[in-house]
């Protein structure tokens, strides 16, 4: 069951004419010529697909929250920042199959009541930039952009807009900021965006993911969407896989599937690579705590962990995780996990806006911290201070950066403490290039 | 790089394209423009000078330090003038984890410079950046619009090489 991603490979997918032939654009012209705009949001209300950026949240009842005063425009922004480390599906949908995504604003933009509509696209992305404006100048030519769509009344105009290299500007408020013009500091919420977003107007945010999830609903009806998946985690997902697998790449999951299949399956990552086990593993991109191979493919009470988001959450932080972003990281046996937190602990701190004290000071503080114990020079009392730095930048902060940050030296420290205490007491051995701790196999 | 003021001004056709990305936005909202605006004087001179700066505000009608505070947030606005070639190297995690320390050690012995640094002929200009969105084609660095994937050391060679034979 391919929702996104069934015609990626369709030779000459990325031009309005190959797109088309393949079905593209029909949810516009259903949506337009026989649905209201209440329909629409009704329709994906129904389906229950959550925010595909990270956060989880029901895409139906955010745009229910979006607040209509009259003569007051609203806008729709789809956030195309991915910058989360471990992920990479937006960038592979968009330079991929880019009319899915201008499909999926049009009818999003037109649920919304929404005639000025954004795509903000990390400023990396510049290539993939140009691809989406070709994209939207053909749609444009070919009457589903513009004036008067498809004689239906409605206008709409897109942009793309890049940003300029800076994580932070993937958290919704900080992502308005930035296409003001500003810095990206995050915002002070309430209000939220729904009332007061972009120009201090009612405006959504949504990932590409979700956005492109749009057209099929629209096509095929909410409650055929809802049927796909299980409880509340329905229809499909986009996972990046990354890291010590026989086949890195993006895969459209349906929401569901066994961890331990996903891992292993030749469908999809085909196994650790030839010689190893797997030794640890972040679900959702790098902010989601990273667990060790015992908890992955099971749960504490020993049931199969799925692809879901409630599967990856059981057991809370103490044995779960989240499915976040879809950022799949496999460590192998070969992967010192010191070593990698403190690379992730130097992400967070080059990418804090500075703005609240606890991330600004914090994230530098635990990436110090990390580089003593990593380099030899670390004391037994300094990953019990990780730990207390790590909970005091953690809800303290305006946005969730400071969760992001925190998390991953939290969840290292609960999961793999041996291996910071062996750097502490080993340092010696554990400062050898390429030195791991002695790890044992958990074998499946 | 010249600092003469008088001299900082877009060639017709980058003004063109300025003039149509200030139009795209609400009226009144034209400082929306100011990222891409910045991204076009990158493209022109290869750095973002001073002057530059305030050659875009007046553009956008707004104060000199709105552009400064902006331009100095974004990791991706060189302030210093850079080589010809800026290679961005992706230093995070999961690059790391399929051998991207030893391709980044690689790249700076065989350049003989390091983070930072600009080759003494001028042509390449090495940044350590954080992801880049490419994770599972990793290693990855990036020159200007493009990305180079999966990179190994003969890979790496085989770029440099390609990029010094263009002069």
């Amino acid at each position: 069951m391919k929702i996104l991603t069934e015609h990626i490979n369709v030779p000459g997918i990325e031009t309005f004419e190959v797109y088309r032939k393949q079905g593209g654009y029909t949810a516009v012209e259903k949506a337009l010529k026989k649905m209201t705009p209440e329909e629409v949001v009704e329709e994906v209300k129904k389906s229950g697909v959550r925010g595909r950026g990270g956060a989880g949240f029901p895409m139906g009842m955010k745009w229910s929250f979006l607040a209509k005063p009259e003569g007051v425009p609203r806008y729709l922004v789809c956030n195309a920042d991915e910058s989360e480390p471990g992920t990479f599906k937006d960038h592979y949908l968009m330079k991929s199959i880019p009319h899915l995504l201008i499909e999926g604003m049009i009818v999003s933009s037109y649920a919304l009541g929404a005639n000025k509509s954004f795509i903000y696209v990390r400023g990396e992305l510049m290539y993939v930039i140009g691809i989406l404006e070709k994209a939207i100048a053909e749609a444009k030519a070919n009457g589903f952009l513009g004036k008067n769509i498809l004689g239906s009344g409605y206008d709409l105009e897109l942009i793309v807009q890049p940003g300029g290299g800076a994580y932070i500007c993937g958290e919704e408020t900080a992502l308005l900021e930035s296409l003001e013009g500003k810095r990206g500091n995050p915002r002070n919420k309430p209000p939220f965006p729904a009332v007061k977003g972009l120009y201090q107007c009612p405006t959504v945010v949504n990932n590409v993911e979700s956005i492109a999830n749009t057209p099929w609903i629209v096509n095929n009806g909410g409650d055929a969407y809802a049927s796909i998946g299980i409880g509340r985690s329905t229809g499909t997902k986009l996972i990046s896989a990354s890291g010590h697998i026989k086949k890195p790449g993006v895969y459209e999951i349906v929401l569901g599937v066994p961890v331990e299949e996903f891992i292993y399956s030749d469908e999809y990552c085909g196994g650790i690579r030839d010689g190893h086990y797997l030794k640890a593993l972040v679900a959702g991109g790098s902010s989601v705590p990273i667990l060790p191979a015992h908890l992955i493919t099971k749960t504490a009470n020993g049931e199969s962990r799925l692809m879901t988001y409630e599967s990856l959450a059981d057991g809370g932080f103490q044995s779960g995780t989240m499915l976040g972003s879809g950022g799949f990281i496999v460590f192998d046996e070969t992967a010192c996990i010191v070593r990698n937190t403190l690379n992730f602990a130097h992400f967070y701190r080059h990418e804090s806006c500075g703005q609240c004290s606890p991330c600004r000071e914090g994230t530098g503080w635990m990436e110090k911290i990390l580089y003593r114990i990593e380099h030899g020079t670390g004391t037994p009392e300094h990953i019990d201070l990780l730990v207390d730095v790590a909970k005091k930048i953690e809800g303290n902060t305006i946005c969730p950066l400071g969760d992001a940050a925190a998390w991953p030296v939290a969840s290292a420290i609960r999961h793999f403490r041996d291996e910071f205490e062996w750097h502490v007491t080993h340092p010696e051995e554990a400062t050898k290039p390429g030195a791991v701790f002695p790890f044992e196999p958990v074998l499946n | 790089m010249s600092t003469d003021t008088t001299e900082i001004k877009f060639t017709p056709e980058n003004l063109a394209k300025a003039q149509e990305i200030i139009a795209r936005y609400p009226e009144g909202k034209q400082k929306s423009a100011l990222l891409p605006l910045l991204h076009l004087v990158q493209a022109q001179w290869g750095w973002v000078s001073p002057e530059a700066m305030d050659y875009v505000a007046s553009l956008l009608d707004i104060q000199p330090i709105e552009v400064y505070e902006v331009a100095t947030f974004y990791t991706m606005y060189h302030l210093q003038p850079v080589g010809k070639h800026v290679i961005e190297y992706c230093r995070t995690g999961p690059c790391c984890l399929m051998g991207g320390e030893n391709v980044y050690d690689h790249l700076k012995k065989r350049l003989g410079i390091e983070t930072g640094q600009t080759t003494p002929d001028g042509l390449f200009t090495l940044k350590e950046v954080e992801c880049l969105a490419a994770c599972g084609w990793g290693p990855v660095f990036q020159i200007r619009e493009k990305y180079y994937m999966n990179l190994t050391p003969e890979k790496v060679d085989e770029i440099i090489d390609e990029l010094s034979k263009q002069e």
